[in-house]
């Protein structure tokens, strides 16, 4: 038995700034100074805090070191976890007080937190199933089997209010419901879980997986016993090599304890989980797609009715539900579904967790309480903007989102707010902007997107985002005409009302939220050709203020374009011919000569 | 892995270790002197007896903790008890074989277990 843990994240975050290295230089001074039988290093998922990693947390003090460094790893080793004495300075500052250290849960970041499906997230380690079955795993599987009828589980997960995390917000329960009675004599049905996650900056799904993966296994083997299914399939994205292998681990070992395979507990249910791989393309994410992907052939959507309830995967009924949704299902069995309504607004129950990133402080993932305004997320939790800029707007949903600008920032988030305001919910991607972001080129760079990833079945789709995005990048080079903002509008609302699947539906969702709270901006770029946060380059222009100009040539030396002309110690100027509009000469000038209008 | 009762084993046989790594604000905390005088004088097995005694009997809310020199070196090593409304007790030249009865009487029952509080070895 060990004394002491020392938990180091494991997650996507903290391994790209060096994890692996501070674990294993752990162990060794560990090793070196003769604790190996009394401290245990573990490696966790993600905490949260990605923009203070790599992060390690040491029980039973609760002591959170951030920005961990290997030269840092012997102090701590001797100092902490020999001598007891905590090394204060490594500390993440926020939890060093006048009066001591406080618990990490006290800290502005997490304190309005309430994490149901991010509960193990940073806690256990997701390569061993006994940590999990430690913190109450699989009693939920247990309890369905053992204790209750499939339309009991159906009732519950309705009677919670559960709704799909992955964007829709589709009720869960009355999925599964239409799939265990639409066809009532189907002799197979699938299980499905949606782990492709593609929204730019989303990271939400990929954290539970890599921090949790057998609350998955768990979730989908009760929807199997719900509807009636004895397979189920998770759709991961390839880019996600972590979680594929914890997957894989969770997979195995859950089959070793016979948590999956024949005759679970044995009650003579059977339940097994094979992993597919995506390639890339974002509208595997969308389900008929995704359906099509995992039978072989080319991710393409299908026009729905038939609904996947009724012919989904091969043709069977089939539930498709998201990472997250699967993640808050163990709970809602556990503790009941009042426990789970008891959380939330009234029509959008229990939790929803966010991946920060943007201009914020606190880049990472939070689990909040539906309900929660956006000032206390971004400003609270996210640790408000860096450098002291106002806060403009941030984009929800992603690429098939919107934005919610400041007049809009003690909006309660929940899905039927977010739609009423011409934004959504969507994964969970939250994306922060200041002063300095223009909300034409934010609309551009999501249609961008979309035109990329318009896998060019539809017409609407397919030629419609691509009109969008000309008409964009004809208005931020400023030859863009108040008709073509117009046409533009026009032609947004075309395109939602006539694609075949919920990319080309939601496709123009940033232009036409942008437009409707930003449409000064547009104006700007149109009217007065100029940009107000500076961004377009071609509406700018860079000019030397001769009065201010020491002739120190270190302008004229950066300039990669060499368009700075002048001698030492006279005013330089720039000739807008051969400008790049790189901002490098600004980034140089010691005199604050150089103004970009 | 068959039934129910099996799962339920591995799930005690974790709950222990995986429950330190919980706080709470209301927990007694039981604090071992690890300085170097401590370590010399045999601090350590007793750190490991405390905290292998307290999972082994699964006990909520009881965190065993390290600090360094508590002052009083000639009577280390020091298990310093703090509970909940924060009375404290100092028990001194604790040895592994006093743990079982420190956990039992005091942790569990609440009845101090005077022969070894440092009050004890001042009169003795």
């Amino acid at each position: 038995m060990y004394r002491s843990h020392v938990l180091v994240c494991g997650g996507t975050g903290c391994t790209s700034s060096g994890s692996a290295k501070i674990r294993e230089k752990l162990q060794e001074e560990i090793d070196k100074n003769g604790l190996h039988d009394e401290v245990q290093v573990v490696k966790t998922g993600c905490f949260g805090l990605c923009a203070l990693g790599p992060v390690m947390i040491v029980y039973p003090e609760g002591s959170f070191y951030s920005m961990v460094k290997e030269e840092d790893i012997p102090e701590i080793v001797e100092e902490h976890l020999l001598k007891g004495r905590i090394v204060t300075r490594l500390l993440y500052k926020e939890t060093v007080t006048d009066n001591g250290i406080k618990s990490l849960n006290e800290t502005n970041f997490y304190k309005k937190q309430h994490r149901v499906a991010l509960r193990n997230c940073g806690v256990i380690n997701p390569e061993n199933i006994d940590e999990y079955i430690g913190t109450d795993g699989y009693q939920a599987l247990g309890k369905v089997l053992t204790e209750m009828t499939p339309e009991q589980v159906i009732q519950t997960i309705l009677d919670s209010g559960l709704r799909g995390r992955g964007g829709g917000g589709f009720p869960t329960g009355m999925k599964w419901k239409l799939a265990r009675n639409i066809v009532p004599d189907a002799d197979q049905k699938y299980v499905c879980c949606n782990a492709d996650e593609g929204d730019p900056g989303a990271f939400m799904d990929r954290s539970v997986l890599e921090g949790d993966p057998h609350v998955v296994l768990e979730a989908m083997a009760i929807a199997g016993y719900a509807i009636g299914a004895n397979q189920g399939y998770i759709y991961v994205r390839a880019e996600y090599p972590i979680a594929i292998k914890r997957l894989e681990i969770a997979i195995k070992q859950a089959r070793e304890y016979g948590l999956l395979g024949k005759n679970i507990f044995d009650t003579g249910f059977d339940f097994d989980i094979e992993l597919r791989l995506g390639a890339g393309a974002f509208v595997c994410g969308e389900e008929t797609a995704l359906m099509t992907s995992i039978e072989g052939n080319r991710g393409e959507p299908r026009p729905r009715p038939p609904f996947p309830a009724e012919k989904g995967l091969y043709g069977k009924p089939t539930i498709l539900n998201n990472v997250e949704t699967y993640a808050n299902v163990p709970r809602i069995i556990l503790n009941g579904a009042e426990w789970f309504a008891s959380m939330g607004t009234e029509k959008s129950k229990g939790t929803k967790v966010f991946a920060l990133g943007g201009k914020i402080n606190n880049t990472g993932l939070v689990e909040v309480p539906m309900g929660t305004t956006l000032r206390e997320v971004v400003e609270e939790i996210g640790g408000g903007i860096p450098n002291g800029k106002k806060f403009k707007a941030a984009q929800t949903g992603g690429p098939s989102g919107g934005c919610i600008p400041s007049q809009h920032f003690d909006i309660p988030i929940d899905y039927d707010n977010l739609i009423a305001i011409g934004s959504m919910m969507g994964s969970g991607g939250l994306i922060v902007m200041d002063e300095d972001n223009c909300m034409v080129d934010i609309a551009k760079f999501f249609l961008e997107f979309t035109v990329d990833e318009s896998c060019g079945k539809c017409t609407p789709c397919r030629v419609g985002t691509k009109r969008l995005l000309e008409i964009l990048d004809k208005i931020t080079k400023g030859n863009g005409t108040l008709e073509d903002i117009d046409k533009m509008e026009e032609l947004c609302y075309y395109i939602k009302a006539n694609s075949l699947c919920g990319l080309g539906q939601t496709a123009p969702n940033p232009v036409l939220s942008t437009l409707k709270f930003f449409r000064d901006e547009y104006i700007a770029h149109v009217v007065d050709k100029k940009c107000p946060a500076g961004v377009c380059k071609h509406l700018l222009s860079f000019e030397i203020d001769p009065t201010k100009c020491k002739g120190c040539t270190a302008c004229a030396r950066v300039c990669p374009g060499g368009a700075i002309e002048g001698t030492v110690k006279n005013p330089h100027v720039i000739n807008k011919d051969k400008c790049l509009k790189c901002g490098a000469c600004i980034e140089k000038c010691k005199f604050g000569a150089i103004v970009k209008k | 892995m068959k039934s129910l009762e099996e799962l339920k084993a591995i799930r005690e046989k974790m709950k222990g270790q995986v429950d330190i790594r919980e706080e709470g604000s209301d927990a007694t905390r039981v604090v071992v002197g690890m300085a170097t005088c401590g370590i010399a004088a045999g601090a350590r097995p007793v750190l490991t007896a405390f905290s292998n005694a307290v999972q082994e009997r699964d006990l909520k809310n009881v965190a065993v903790v390290q600090t360094g020199c508590i002052g009083l070196c000639q009577y280390e090593p020091i298990v310093e008890v703090y509970k909940a409304d924060g009375e404290k007790t100092t028990y001194v030249k604790v040895k592994p074989e006093m743990v079982d009865e420190i956990i039992d009487q005091h942790i569990v029952k609440g009845n101090v277990v005077t022969k070894y509080t440092i009050d004890a070895a001042k009169l003795g």
